[in-house]
């Protein structure tokens, strides 16, 4: 295989643009800088100074900083256990604390450019060597002092369980002893520190409950919606219905006279961008109508009295079915020649001459919807505006001064940022509007009571389902026209997908398996316009919806040349062509690598019994389906049950996981994994944004239905982690994308129906 | 106007409105955020409490209709997370983000009292209507097993 450079493009690295709404995408392009608290130049590496993330107790216990945002991917646990391991302590000696948003974390870690985020599953490959880097800089540290205590050598020194031992002499220091002198010394060059063999790993690779576990099941405040500063009043918050639209007019006299509501207000919508913004995230807001009141069932309460005048725009004539007639009219334009290169299309080779030659040619229309993110706990945030500060405690997976900052009117550095868990991310606090609309919310009502001589007090946002559902940044959707061509021997010889984007262009599968591996590969586009609902990043963005439409039609060209479909994707992956990305060594954002799919494949195979299924009973199939996604491979084979009434049930799943040579926490990594399969199933059976006359149709958990625990029978999901010698990738997303594929290719299996479009539920289907 | 209501064994008096949802009285005015809110509208389980050990949803239930019936929340579940359930919980590492899990835990100890040795069909029939969005459906069960068989794996 030859290197290509181009094959770096698509989904290599970590790309983070500015969205509307104080939103960063998590995209697949590395723009370093723009990773960094500042924009500009990406900053060179720091001393580690391990003293900012440990603090040593006189009993010789730990105070260990967890620096990321928690959203319930288990990362609270996860970084501080890579500290204690390489610092050698014993998790029970270690305490918790979650840190605020401050530069500080990354750059003494001495890895500035990485920041405090959730998002992409970046949070174990950018922070596992310096996490490492800070615990075995502190263990050092230890050693040294303890060798100039004892006047030895540090070679002669062990340490374990917090204490530093001379076995020749048999002397012993704890850390307690040794911290005051150890952590004053100078920050360590990265260059200086010497890390663990990863064999002598005590804490990493096990498995270490959830350290709020113990909150949680006693139901002590522990999320953001729990915070509750003195004094605090809560706030609803009206916003248009259609997207883009604005409050005209609305009788807000009228609702501040209705009981407990203490302030009520139009809040004008942003200038798209202000003129006091940073360099950096667009942080505008929308127009709406703020109540607040003493407690937030008064605010929602009084929102049935409000009556708004709005302005609804021109995003009010737009709709799904509209969406749909402007597809439909793109089927001509599929045998266009893509432009290639880039995100948006490839061309590679001539996949209409080769479908000329071909033996066999299949053709099939796929389609996924629009999809909310729809986190248990609705959006919400706090913010205290007094006297030119803001202190604001967030759910947000990408806390930003700047989102507090500029709606309030201050400086960045006039605001104190907490981190506070948040009741499930999946993506959606990767947009933050509640931070930017509750910190000008907040703004306005302490200049409200300035003015009136009352205090200024805390003001806690918190949107309702319906507001979550009709106001989220929603999962693209893409409706995929394919063709693929096929020689005598059933080998694929040509591949063209023509997308129908619209939202953005991460529905587009420019550089997705078959790619490489086919010598005629083709991936167009035509947009849809307008098109204005807004769009993000759901959990494992592009492949959540690509991998439903790839990995089925791949089947169906498999079961079209007759052979086994795991097999068929096997051998297509053992057959590179010269477009195939070079084989590399690197883990974390690099391009596909077959031999890592090959492994899981390999692997899922073996444990399912797959090559044994034509055994199983009329009505049961087992299905396969593979991912490369956010730097990891997973495959699943998955066995389901499809009675007459198409009553669906999912008999078992089968995971075969490589994330590369460590697993940070296996319990939760299982847990992540389990999940994942279950939202999977989510957005199979039952999820689907759709739009009317410029509004979300759907509305709460009645008409957009999780998973339930009956549809989930026991033992479902078996999960298997290969051991690779790659550097550590993360989990959070990976585990999503092929589910719903293998459940399609099982149905097929099982029924001989392929299912070709999202979600089953409007196909008849529904779960026993 | 005054209601006094009996929650976890003690007397709280409050001044609300009559049709407020009990949801809102403990989380705003008694300051017990315990109790989650998810929907509004019974859909998800999330606030999940027991009313003289009925789970009902405290989101759809009015403060004025609760009258002397005992409200049992996850605050008095156990007074240091000593219920079995709980314990279980801790030992099988059952929550991602946890935000449902005071209402699955909730709803889970009304069914035990009831059913102490649930089937799995007994406790999906009890526990679909609390959805658990990052999906720890497989946990959760085996959670009330490990509870209902007093700790140890079945």
């Amino acid at each position: 295989m030859k290197t290509q450079t181009k094959q770096l493009d698509r989904r290599s690295f970590i790309k983070v643009s500015a969205l509307a709404g104080g939103g960063i995408l998590i995209g697949l392009y590395t723009e370093p800088q723009l990773l960094s608290q500042q924009p500009g130049a990406a900053p060179a590496p720091t001393p580690v100074n391990p003293g900012t993330f440990i603090t040593v107790h006189p009993d010789n216990t730990f105070t260990i900083i967890a620096k990321n945002p928690e959203t319930g991917q288990g990362i609270r646990n996860a970084l501080p256990m890579v500290i204690a391991d390489e610092f050698d302590v014993d998790w029970k000696q270690v305490k918790i604390q979650q840190s605020d948003l401050d530069d500080k974390y990354g750059r003494d870690m001495g890895a500035p450019a990485v920041r405090q985020i959730e998002g992409g599953s970046t949070a174990t490959p950018q922070n596992y060597t310096p996490m490492r880097n800070v615990g075995a800089a502190a263990r050092m540290m230890m050693v040294a002092t303890a060798a100039k205590q004892f006047n030895v050598s540090a070679t002669e020194l062990t340490t374990e369980s917090g204490v530093v031992t001379h076995t020749r002499s048999g002397r012993k220091a704890t850390y307690a002893t040794l911290a005051q002198a150890a952590l004053s010394m100078p920050p360590m060059q990265i260059a200086d520190i010497k890390l663990k063999d990863q064999k002598d790993f005590k804490i990493l690779g096990t498995r270490v409950p959830g350290v709020d576990n113990p909150a949680i099941v006693t139901g002590k405040p522990s999320f953001s919606i729990d915070v509750n500063p003195p004094g605090m009043l809560y706030a609803a918050f009206e916003k248009c219905p259609v997207f883009g639209g604005k409050v005209s007019s609305a009788n807000v006299d009228d609702i501040k006279k209705l009981p407990g509501v203490k302030h009520a207000f139009i809040v004008p919508a942003s200038e798209p961008r202000p003129a006091n913004a940073p360099p950096g995230p667009n942080v505008s807001w929308a127009s709406g109508v703020a109540i607040v009141a003493e407690t937030w069932w008064h605010a929602q309460n009084a929102r049935k009295q409000l009556k708004v005048v709005w302005d609804e725009g021109p995003v009010a004539s737009q709709s799904s079915a509209g969406y749909m007639a402007q597809i439909k009219a793109l089927a001509s334009k599929t045998s266009e020649p893509p432009a290639g290169g880039g995100p948006r299309s490839t061309k590679e080779g001539d996949v209409e001459a080769a479908f000329k030659t071909a033996a066999k040619i299949v053709e099939a229309e796929y389609d996924f919807p629009l999809l909310a993110h729809a986190p248990l706990e609705p959006q919400n945030s706090t913010a205290w505006y007094k006297d030119g500060k803001l202190e604001i405690w967030s759910p947000s997976q990408i806390p930003q001064f700047a989102n507090a900052a500029v709606p309030a009117g201050i400086q960045n550095t006039d605001v104190t940022f907490h981190l506070v868990r948040a009741g499930g991310g999946f993506g959606r606090r990767l947009v933050s509007e509640y931070d930017i609309e509750v910190s000008k919310i907040a703004r306005m009502v302490a200049d409200e009571r300035v003015k009136a001589g009352q205090p200024s007090v805390p003001v806690k946002l918190v949107w309702s389902r319906e507001d979550d559902m009709g106001h989220d940044n929603y999962r693209p959707a893409g409706y995929h026209y394919f063709k693929a061509g096929l020689d005598a021997n059933g080998k694929l010889i040509a591949f063209r997908d023509y997308v129908a984007s619209y939202g953005n262009t991460s529905v587009i599968p420019a550089n997705e398996f078959p790619r490489g591996f086919v010598s005629n590969f083709w991936v167009g586009e035509g947009q849809i316009s307008p098109f204005n609902i807004p769009t993000g990043a759901l959990r494992a963005p592009s492949t959540n919806g690509i991998s439903f439409v790839m990995q089925s039609f791949i089947d169906e060209i498999a079961v079209a040349a007759g052979k086994d479909p795991l097999q068929y994707r096997l051998d297509l992956l053992a057959n590179p062509t010269a477009n195939a990305p070079a084989f590399t060594e690197a883990s974390f954002g690099a391009p596909f690598n077959a031999r890592r799919a090959i492994g899981v494949l390999e692997a899922v195979r073996d444990m399912s019994d797959w090559n044994n299924r034509s055994k199983l009973p009329k009505g049961t199939g087992k299905g396969v389906a593979f991912q490369f996604a956010h730097s990891g491979y997973v495959a699943y084979v998955v066995q389901v049950s499809v009675d007459a009434n198409k009553k669906l049930k999912i008999d078992k799943a089968w995971a075969a996981i490589d994330i590369g040579n460590q697993i940070m926490n296996v319990s939760q990594a299982e847990n992540l994994v389990q999940g994942g399969f279950v939202e999977g199933m989510s957005h199979m059976m039952a999820w689907e944004i759709t739009i009317d006359k410029g509004r979300v149709v759907q509305a709460n958990f009645n008409n957009y239905q999780p998973t339930r625990m009956r549809q989930v029978a026991p033992a479902t999901v078996e999960v298997k982690f290969l051991k690779t010698n790659y550097s550590p990738t993360g989990l959070g997303e990976p585990s999503l994308p092929p589910a719903p594929p293998a459940i399609a290719n099982a149905i097929f299996a099982a029924t001989g129906v392929r299912l070709r479009a999202l979600p089953l539920a409007k196909q008849g289907y529904s779960w026993t | 106007m005054p209601y006094t209501l009996k929650i976890n064994g003690q007397s709280k008096t409050v001044d609300v409105p009559a049709d407020m949802p009990l949801l809102w009285v403990l989380r705003d005015v008694l300051n017990m955020k315990g109790t989650k809110f998810g929907c509004g509208i019974g859909a998800c389980g999330a606030c999940t409490v027991q009313l003289n050990g009925r789970a009902v949803r405290a989101c759809q239930t009015q403060v004025s209709t609760v009258g002397n019936q005992e409200v049992r929340t996850i605050e008095g579940l156990s007074s240091d997370g000593s219920h079995p359930l709980q314990k279980a919980w801790l030992q099988l590492d059952v929550p991602q983000c946890g935000y449902c899990q005071a209402g699955q835990l909730m709803n889970a100890a009304a069914l035990l009292a009831r059913t102490p040795k649930p089937t799995d069909a007994d406790i999906d029939a009890a526990m679909t209507g609390n959805l658990c969005r990052c999906g720890t459906y497989l946990r959760i069960r085996e959670a009330i097993h490990l509870a209902a068989n007093g700790g140890r794996k079945a």
